[in-house]
This record gives structure tokens, sequence and C-alpha cells, in this order.
């Protein structure tokens, strides 16, 4: 075991995992975190904690992670390069594994001008590749950054990337997922998937470059709760695609927010059957209680019991 | 070379209300390429703002000079006798050249008439685009020539981000994402195995500004 996390017994016991996303508060209340986290223990095996998303400020995910191990749930901390240089990072990464944290999504971040700081001065010391390589360094060597002296106790950490197949140029998708593998990540989260058929493809590729067998690569999921919003996706989030055929289907639907929900079960099946494919990051966007009916009607349920 | 844009007008009108004789020194090196600082420029600029202070009753005397290159002492020194009869500079050239006339002329306030952006090409006429950060580690080798650090809003060394689509950035649309640009230039010359080989971090803290204003010296050059 690399880091003895639930998420990471799951995939080694060969079930099929489930994650959720948690954005923490625009404040500093607790009860936020306490109201998410009882939507989701119990229906998957661990929740990521997303870092500043978006650039807008939130409550640290270092912080709410540790809140949520206070919770009865395991978190998943997401750490962007956007906001830190390597000394902040490999501190917090010290500080985040003392509190109990065992998994860890190494991201670059939205950029800074989308969020609520426009003129801040961004970082990007390192990119996320670098950030793996780092994290798989001092949790297998137990040195710093170009460091030789090994520092004491361990860095136990389940290390995951991200991976969006939908984004400029596809050719080049799959290289970079298996960049993130040899610098040492554990799994990845795609970006949510719409159009199946492309990620039918990335997937092969992925199966060609041999990545799929060092890395459980989890598909992305996110309900659309209206057509509105599917088409409002389709048209300003770059990097993400969305079929015709289901912005027609959430059009027609008598009540989008339950097509949406029927189209992202379907989804989560479908993906389920795909070779490689080894669990469902499931991003319901400030609609978490919706997890455990998805989980629910995907019969994902009940979640395993790992030691 | 390094690109500029004038200041707003209103801007230096407020850096010289306390003057009535002033040089307006242009450069004849990059600003005069990219039309922010030359001769014709500074001349338009002084004639407009002498009209603007005629208006106020409070009229402002500019002498004009655009010496060869403002960031050369020897250069900057054929300004001495303009300067020493004034009371303040209006310098059109890059922050460099301003801070050359500052050091030689510690008597006297020298104002930046333009805002240094970047160091750029010309893409096409009027049109300029930052090239270069001067990061001090050049890794153009590893990535088909295009320069990841000055043209990825992120600075990714590794790969495009996920907000690449179409060829452009998410971030400002018009602007070409530089992963692209580097991964169809690296299949044009046959390279694409190259973009697998993971590029280490950067060390900032050598070879950038990051440790302090950087500094060449050759001694065989000395005299």
């Amino acid at each position: 075991m690399k880091s003895g996390s639930n998420l990471e017994k799951v995939f080694v016991n060969g079930h099929f995992a489930v994650t959720a996303e948690l954005g923490p508060p625009k404040n500093n209340d607790v009860s936020v975190i306490q109201r998410k986290v009882d939507f989701l223990r119990g229906y998957v095996d661990a929740v990521n904690i997303t870092d500043n998303q978006t650039a807008i400020v939130r409550m640290s995910s270092i912080a709410t992670s540790a809140f949520v191990i206070q919770m009865g749930m395991e978190p998943v901390m997401q750490m962007v390069t956007r906001d830190r240089n390597r000394i902040a990072m490999q501190s917090d990464l010290f500080g985040a594994t003392a509190l109990g944290i065992k998994n860890i999504v190494c991201l670059t971040g939205d950029h800074h001008t989308f969020g609520n700081q426009v003129n801040a001065k961004n970082v990007h010391d390192l990119d996320s590749v670098q950030l793996i390589n780092l994290v798989k360094t001092m949790r297998d060597e137990k040195t710093l950054m170009g460091g030789e002296e090994k520092f004491e106790g361990d860095i136990k950490l389940f290390i995951g990337g991200a991976a969006n197949p939908f984004a400029d140029p596809f050719e080049f998708r799959a290289l970079r997922t298996a960049k993130k593998a040899a610098a040492g990540v554990d799994f990845i989260q795609t970006q949510c998937i719409y159009d199946m058929e492309r990620f039918k493809e990335w997937m092969k590729m992925i199966r060609d470059l041999g990545v799929h067998e060092k890395v459980h690569i989890m598909a992305g999921i996110t309900p659309l709760k209206s057509a509105g919003m599917a088409r409002y996706m389709a048209k300003n989030v770059a990097g993400i695609t969305i079929p015709d055929a289901i912005i027609d289907r959430m059009a027609k639907a008598a009540k989008g927010s339950e097509e949406g929900i029927k189209i992202c079960v379907e989804q989560i099946q479908e993906v389920r059957e795909i070779e490689g494919v080894h669990g469902v990051h499931i991003m319901a966007i400030e609609w978490e209680q919706m997890i455990s009916k998805i989980t629910e009607m995907a019969g994902l349920l009940p979640r395993p019991k790992v030691e | 070379m390094i690109k500029a844009e004038q200041k707003p007008f209103e801007e230096i009108l407020e850096y010289l209300a306390p003057y009535n004789k002033i040089l307006l020194s242009g450069c004849g090196a990059c600003v005069t390429v990219c039309h922010a600082g030359g001769e014709k420029e500074g001349a338009l600029l002084a004639s407009a703002l002498r009209m603007a202070r005629q208006k106020t009753g409070k009229p402002l005397e500019i002498l004009e000079s655009t010496p060869a290159r403002q960031c050369e002492p020897e250069f900057a020194q054929e300004l001495s006798d303009t300067i020493g009869r004034v009371q303040a500079v209006l310098s059109v050239s890059c922050g460099v050249g301003v801070q050359t006339l500052a050091r030689h002329f510690p008597a006297t306030q020298i104002f930046p008439g333009v805002n240094t952006l970047f160091m750029g090409e010309t893409v096409e006429h009027g049109v300029w685009e930052e090239r270069c950060q001067a990061c001090g580690d050049c890794i153009l080798e590893k990535t088909a020539g295009i320069c990841p650090i000055a043209r990825c809003a992120k600075q990714l060394l590794n790969g495009p981000c996920g907000g690449s689509a179409n060829g452009k950035c998410e971030i400002k649309r018009e602007t070409d994402c530089a992963w692209q640009l580097i991964y169809d230039r690296s299949k044009s010359l046959g390279q694409l195995h190259r973009l697998t080989e993971i590029i280490p971090a950067k060390q900032w803290g050598v070879q950038s500004r990051d440790s302090g204003p950087r500094r060449i010296v050759r001694e065989d050059l000395k005299v």
C-alpha cells in the first residue's frame, strides 16, 4: 500500500471506485461542510475537496479536508500550483499528511483571471506534472525537491491527477496522461464526459500506451440540471463538449433535472463497461444531495468495506 | 525587441503640472520600431502637451531630443547640456532608458511617458506579441522553438491545460494556445516523441529575476 487510504484499498481490491466533489464554503462556516458531508457519507469512497476552484476564494482545501476527516469521511485534497510555490506546497504536504489526509489530486488550477482576485500575481512555480513528481519523491524517496537529505516520518499519499480528453490538441491528451503516469500518478480523474465517443477514443489511446495498467482511470461525470446549463457549458466552458443529442434530450424532457440524473446514470453504466475505467468521479456541482440517488440508481451501492 | 505603449495623456499631464520647461526624450531603438517613443511620436506628444498646457494658461516649454539608444551611457551623456536647461525630463523610451537617465542625472526628475510591456515580435503591421520573458535558461530546444513560459498563461512546461480549444487559449480567446503551436510544430518537424519527455521544474531561483536583478560581467570586454 502506498497510502493505506480507503480509495486506494477500493482499487487494490478490484472494486469500481466512486468519488464525489465537495466545494468548501466561501467563508469559514463549518456547518456548510457538515451539510455536504451528510449528503455524501456512505455513498462514495472518498470526496474531492476543491482548492479555490474557478479561482474564487474559499476555505482552504487543507482545512476543509481536516474537517471532513473529523466528520467521518475520507477526503481527496486537491492542490493547485496556481497559488503556491514549491516551498509552500511541500510545507502544506507535511501539514496535510500530519492531519491525516491520505489522498491528493495535483492540478494546475483554473486561471486566476476567472475568479474574484483578477489582480493577483499567479505563481505556477511548478506545473501539475512536476507537482505529481514532487509528491511521489516525498512519498517514495523521503526527500524534498532537489534535496538529498531524507526527512523523518512518512508522506503517505495516494496521488491523483486530472485529464481532459475533450480539450485540444486531442492527439496529445493521452500522451499528457502518460507523462503524469511517468511522473508517478496513481489515479486520474477526467473532465466531465458528455461526448462518449471521444472519451472511448481517448481510452483506446490510453490502453495503446499501456497507461491503464499503471494508473486507475476514473471517468468524470457531471449531472446536468437543465437544458440551459447544458447550453451554457457547451458554449462557455473551454474544453467541454456536449453533443446536440444530449442538449435536445434535456430540452425535450418534461423535467430537466430528472432527465439530467437519468442521463448521468446511463453514462456511469456505459463508462463502467469500458476496459481500463476503474471508477467514476461524480461532480454534482452544488447538487451534492443528488449523489445518494445517482449512486443508488447506477447500482453503485452499497459501497465496499475494505481493509 | 522591447515593446511599449504611451501612457494615458492625462497621467502624463499630471506628472508635468509643476514644471514649465522640460525635455521630452525619445529613443531611436525599440520604441521607435513599435511606434511608442521614437522621434515622430515624441514630436506628436510634445505638440499635444504644449496645446493642452496653453489652454490652461500655464504654458509648457518642451525641448525635444531622440538619442539613438537612450539605454547606452554615451548617448545618454549627449543630453547633458539640454538637461541642464530644463526642470524635468519626460522620457518616452522603455523603462531601461528612463533608469539610464536617472542614473546619469541625479538632480533631475525623470518621468516615464510609456508603459514598457514586453519583449516581442511584429506579427503583422501594427501588431506585436510577447515572445520571451528572459527567464535566463532557454528551453526552446525542448519546445520546438515556441516558448511556453512567455506564451502560456500558466507557464506550463509539460503540455496544454484543459482549457485549450480549437487552437486557442481559454483565458484570451484571440491568443493561440502555446502548446497547440508546440504540438503542431513538433509534428511537422517529426519531433513528437520529444513531447513525451518530462521537463523538470525550472530553477527560477538560479537564473531568473527571482533572485534579484541580474548582471552580466564580461572581463574580456572591460576597458
